[in-house]
């Protein structure tokens, strides 16, 4: 069973790391857009604190959702995706594959990013931590959510803004609670809360949304 | 082995077929013959389970297939119009790949051995990407050659391909019959497939 998912994601890395533009272009949307801030808003210190974990995670969350249209897309396209459905290994295990993999070439590298990008905002060395830490706790459940959304919205026209408007509300509990970590900290609270919520948001997401995507993507291919 | 009963399909508002039935015992080859647009390929999918019959009901070995699922899988190969091949792995990568998710194993000897089979020996470590139409079918068509599952199920089979590359699966074929395997495909150029009592089916007749 572990067999099927260490598998699927060797597979979908590979596949990602010979097409190195999609997993560049996440990467430089984030930090555009982080980097745009600083420069449109001036450099008061007080206000980009202040701004600087939600826009930041803002930031995170768009790139995230940007990368989520091809994660069905290809395989659907070229008929793997059929291939995938008739195995007799379960779609659930595959799809749980391909959202781990999906996080290991966007989460995981936006939440190593984050930090540089934090340094704009002149947040102190702990918000810092606690960003880093919070985006990669909280952006598995952005991929396993948005699985379900691109299954959902696999092969129709148009796809890319009602994918958009599915997944961006079930995005909101994940933005609060992680950009609150951020704020938590640099108010002094302490992120315990906030992270405690996100890693139980992350753990439901990663366990349930393949199935449910899988169940999606049955649905879209008949 | 294979039964369907009364299937009906529909696509939209229209009746594409229905009271579609056939029976298909080991080694035997059903061809499915019919127009454009007759709903071949949507009783290939239904056959596969990858849709459901408006009405009727598919059997595998005397159990209708929605309840084996997972058991009626691992007897089933599919092959597709779409070649389900990744144009960024090589073509060895890919039928390791393909084996792979089929929940099989296949030994690097044995697909380098099916490349060879398909001619595309000296290209195994070449992105598919730059292999023509044909070769791409062929790489798909390579899956067919370690291939021991009893039921194959193969839709327009022959397309892309050169004579001798038709006589070749044709004869792949055949052996996969003597085997006392059982094939369903859809095709619209003459074939002799070499072996196995072959039935025809016509839709929208």
């Amino acid at each position: 069973m572990l067999q099927i998912v260490s598998y699927t994601i060797a597979r979908d890395l590979r596949l990602a790391l010979r097409r190195p533009a999609d997993l560049v272009s996440v990467l430089f949307f984030f930090i555009i857009v982080a980097s745009l801030f600083p420069l449109g808003v001036g450099p008061e210190a007080d206000l980009l604190r202040q701004l600087a974990p939600g826009v930041l995670w803002v930031g995170a969350l768009l790139a995230t959702m940007l990368s989520l249209p091809r994660l069905f897309a290809d395989d659907h396209r070229d008929g793997t995706l059929e291939q995938l459905a008739l195995s007799p290994n379960p779609l659930g295990l595959m799809v749980l594959g391909k959202v781990i993999a999906h996080w290991l070439v966007s989460g995981l590298p936006l939440a190593l990013l984050a930090p540089v990008l934090g340094l704009q905002f002149d947040l102190p060395a702990d918000a810092l931590w606690v960003l880093t830490f919070s985006i990669l706790l909280g952006t598995p459940a952005l991929s396993g959510i948005g699985a379900i959304g691109a299954g959902l919205t696999l092969g129709l026209r148009g796809g890319g803004v009602l994918l958009s408007l599915l997944v961006l509300p079930l995005y909101i509990p994940v933005l609060i609670f992680g950009a609150g970590a951020v704020d938590a900290t640099v108010s002094g609270l302490g992120p315990g809360a906030h992270l405690s919520l996100l890693a139980a948001l992350t753990i439901g997401g990663v366990a349930f949304a393949p199935w449910a995507a899988a169940a999606a993507l049955k649905i879209a291919l008949e | 082995m294979l039964e369907a009963e009364n299937l009906e399909c529909i696509r939209g508002e229209r009746r594409l077929f229905h009271g579609v039935g056939f029976r298909l015992e080991a080694g035997e080859l059903l061809f499915l013959q019919g127009r454009n647009g007759a709903g071949k390929t949507s009783l290939l999918r239904m056959l596969c389970g990858l849709s459901l019959p408006e009405s009727g009901e598919i059997r595998w070995k005397g159990e209708p297939i929605r309840k084996l699922s997972d058991d009626f899988r691992s007897d089933l190969c599919y092959l597709g119009h779409l070649n389900a091949i990744k144009e960024e792995l090589t073509p060895l990568e890919n039928l390791l790949s393909s084996a792979r998710l089929a929940g099989e194993t296949l030994s690097d000897d044995d697909a380098l051995d099916a490349l060879e089979q398909v001619g595309l020996l000296g290209r195994e470590d070449l992105a598919c990407r730059y292999l023509s139409q044909g070769q791409k079918r062929r790489v798909a068509l390579a899956r067919l050659v370690p291939e021991r599952r009893p039921l194959w199920i193969l839709d327009e089979p022959f397309v892309a391909l050169d004579v001798n590359a038709v006589a070749w699966l044709a004869g792949l074929i055949g052996a996969h019959l003597q085997r006392g395997g059982l094939a369903v495909m859809t095709t619209h150029q003459p074939v002799d497939i070499p072996a196995g009592q072959i039935r025809e089916l016509r839709l929208g007749a």
